[in-house]
């Protein structure tokens, strides 16, 4: 089998400990978390992991398996990148002057599609969200002028599959 | 009525039946044990001589009663020490629930003395843990503590409790814990799964059952006794569920794995039909997976659904309670006796038998007591209703092979982590537990000296557990390995041993050992009818090996008898 990249799904309790009982799991097989986010979720009180890995289908199917046995796990799955909509956001700083030095950088931006969160009289941040290729690609046309800070979030995704998280905390009433 | 934290923990104790712990005081968990003085006429705790001894001691309750045990510690090093006991119970699914004192929450993260992030320790190995700052957490976390412990498939809960929280006073009330809305401890049964599997077994023309500890911790004994003789199909079992079904039962056909049985391991690659009841499908068992069963279709009866082709791919899961899942399954399987089927094991029987097993039961060549022996000596005089109680290695495997057992939670050995020192204290928690039943530990020379201390607690409690010894002055299995694997290069497998027998009366246990054959017998009649705790030294031959063997990677069919 070969190796596919994941994004795993974790609805749980909003509970201080799970990260770490959920990672340990990914580190006793060397997996490599690729990216990962936790936030509230669209239920009251319930977080959302999102974690992407690059591994086997056996493999993901037993650690899914393995992350929802854990007490506070309410449920976890996996989708292949075509199974969900997905994207990253990430931050570049840039000297300001280059706006002005460099007039490709204005054309950059334009056609990009970022946005400009804040100018400063020393440097301006741009934002960029999408996926990660047309992060990358943005991030190469930045780097011959020099960027001064970049920093990338984690995936982020909703599956285009129902979750059913809410009639499942429904039916334990 | 308000009262602090640390009366609350007792009473928590209380509530959840509990009338035994073990443990060993500290600072961090001193206002616990201030109120086990006080309530010493309900809840009787046991000092025993180091912290893992603690875990040990309550796995062995646990197990030999099927009631969750209980240790206690201090933090820093008291905690911490706890971690292999700990460990063991998570790998082999035993109910336990150990509490540690913490520093107080205003020090936690300083570095304070004796303050270790045993959450953090633990977390891998528990089935669930939490760290308590407040008093007022203690009745509800310790609940669910006891629920979690022994729901579904138990493992093992840490409860640490800050200094702080241990003396706070707060308005105390308890109320059990009865669910848990993101866990589910028993998947619900689909009878459609149970029909399907009926019908595939019923079909199997050479179908194999194989049982592990599952069918104990369901307490499915009977159900699963009942299948296994209307549907005449050979059963085999792991090591954690030896004792499930009686060892002389026309249908046991004897032990799985690494060192089990030549004809269920052989036949494993035969069979058209493997049902599997409560295992993992431990690579122990399996040997390469590659090579495993891949003739048979697999059914599996389990409660965790995370073991359904996590190891061997399964053609029908059936996840449930097995208590529940095997009667349901009952009526809808047909009578069979399966007698030709039977014949092809009972021929590779008479195969080890000739080439393994009677060598072993009666040594020739003017060699040394043998391992295997000395269990049938004790079989022969406990009658197959002791609890045998083992270490990790040699005897270990001799044990599991030779050792008859009429009744269920009778053979309590660390299976998955492979814990040497398991043992002592093991047998002193199931013989507290089961007062009524003989309890003999079995353990090397090698196992024996990692818990020692234990003899302390023994000699303390006056708990009268038997104690044998099967001293090859060598770490017997890691030179077997050495012998047959890096070419006889014996490192550090040499023991260069003490004389045990004084240090067992150092403890005022009484004594014995054993050099000569002859004496082996009455050394062992000796040692079961005494009223008090015995400890027998057993001088065996230095080099001799567990056979059968499946060799580490290797396939279940090439099972070695040599």
């Amino acid at each position: 089998m070969e190796d596919k990249t994941f994004t795993i799904s974790v609805y749980s309790e909003n509970n201080v400990g799970l990260l770490n009982r959920i990672s340990g799991i990914f580190l006793k097989r060397h997996i490599n978390i690729l990216s990962l986010n936790v936030s509230e979720s669209e239920i009251e009180n319930v977080s959302r992991f999102i974690i992407v890995v690059n591994t086997t289908e056996k493999w993901v199917q037993n650690i899914v398996g393995q992350i929802e046995k854990q007490i506070e796990v309410i449920k976890a799955f996996y989708h292949t990148d075509e199974e969900t909509i997905f994207l990253e956001n990430a931050l570049f700083k840039i000297a300001s002057s280059l706006l002005f030095d460099e007039k490709q950088i204005q054309n950059i931006i334009k056609e990009s599609q970022a946005t400009i969160v804040t100018v400063s009289r020393d440097f301006f941040v741009i934002s960029k969200s999408g996926r990660r290729s047309e992060i990358e690609e943005l991030y190469a046309k930045f780097k011959p002028y020099g960027i001064m800070q970049f920093v990338r979030s984690g995936r982020i995704s909703v599956s285009k599959q129902k979750m059913e998280i809410s009639s499942l905390l429904e039916s334990f009433k | 009525m308000k009262i602090s934290g640390a009366e609350a923990v007792i009473r928590c104790l209380l509530e959840e039946g509990v009338d035994l712990i073990y443990g060993y005081p500290g600072g961090a968990i001193m206002p616990v044990y201030d109120e086990l003085y006080k309530f010493q006429d309900q809840l009787h705790h046991v000092l025993v001589r180091h912290e893992q001894g603690a875990t040990h001691a309550a796995q062995g309750y646990a197990r030999a009663t099927g009631k969750v045990g209980v240790a206690i510690a201090t933090s820093g090093p008291g905690a911490t020490n706890l971690v292999t006991g700990i460990a063991d119970a998570q790998i082999d699914s035993t109910p336990m629930v150990c509490i540690t004192g913490q520093v107080g929450r205003h020090l936690l993260g300083s570095d304070a003395f004796q303050e270790t992030d045993i959450i953090g320790i633990s977390t891998p190995v528990t089935k669930w843990n939490f760290q308590v700052t407040e008093a007022s957490q203690i009745p509800e976390i310790m609940a669910k503590a006891f629920y979690i412990a022994r729901s579904g498939r138990p493992g093992p809960v840490l409860v640490d409790i800050t200094k702080n929280a241990q003396f706070d006073e707060f308005e105390f009330s308890y109320e059990k814990c009865t669910g848990i809305r993101s866990y589910t401890p028993v998947p619900k049964l689909n009878l459609e799964k149970v029909a399907e599997a009926a019908a595939l077994i019923n079909s199997a023309k050479k179908p194999l059952i194989v049982f592990g500890q599952g069918i104990i911790l369901g307490q499915a004994e009977d159900e699963f006794k009942a299948v296994v003789e209307k549907s005449g199909i050979p059963a085999a079992w792991t090591i954690l569920g030896l004792s499930a079904l009686p060892t002389d039962h026309p249908l046991n056909v004897g032990m799985l794995g690494m060192h089990g049985n030549y004809a269920p391991n052989l036949l494993t690659n035969e069979c058209d039909v493997l049902i599997a009841f409560g295992m993992r499908f431990d690579d122990r068992v399996t040997g390469n997976l590659n090579t495993y069963a891949k003739q048979a279709k697999v059914v599996h009866f389990e409660i965790d659904p995370a073991e359904i082709d996590k190891n061997v791919k399964t053609e029908i899961a059936v996840l449930g309670d097995v208590k529940e899942s095997l009667a349901a399954l009952l009526p809808l399987l047909d009578a069979k006796s399966h007698d030709l089927w039977h014949n092809e094991f009972k021929a590779l029987k008479e195969v080890e038998f000739n080439s393994v097993i009677k060598e072993e039961l009666n040594p020739t060549n003017g060699k040394g007591i043998s391992m295997g022996e000395t269990v049938e000596m004790i079989n022969k005089h406990s009658k197959g209703d002791a609890i045998i109680v083992t270490d990790v290695g040699q005897h270990q495997m001799f044990a599991c092979r030779y050792a008859k057992f009429n009744s269920t939670k009778s053979n309590i050995t660390s299976g998955g982590l492979g814990t040497m020192g398991f043992a002592l204290p093991a047998a002193i928690g199931a013989k507290m537990g089961k007062p009524e039943r003989e309890v003999v530990a079995i353990i090397g020379d090698g196992g024996f000296q990692m818990t020692i201390q234990e003899l302390g607690t023994i000699f303390q409690t006056q708990v009268p557990v038997k104690i044998v010894i099967l001293n090859n002055e060598f770490l017997g299995m890691v030179r077997q390995w050495q012998e047959l694997f890096f070419d006889n290069r014996y490192a550090s497998t040499k023991m260069i041993n003490p004389n045990f027998v004084a240090i067992a009366e150092g403890y005022h246990i009484k004594s014995k050992k054993v050099t000569q054959r002859e004496d082996l017998d009455e050394a062992v009649a000796e040692m079961l009818a005494s009223k008090d705790s015995y400890f027998l030294e057993v001088m065996v031959e230095k080099e001799n090996n567990v056979f059968p063997m499946i060799p580490t990677g290797a396939c279940v069919s090439e099972i070695r008898l040599s």
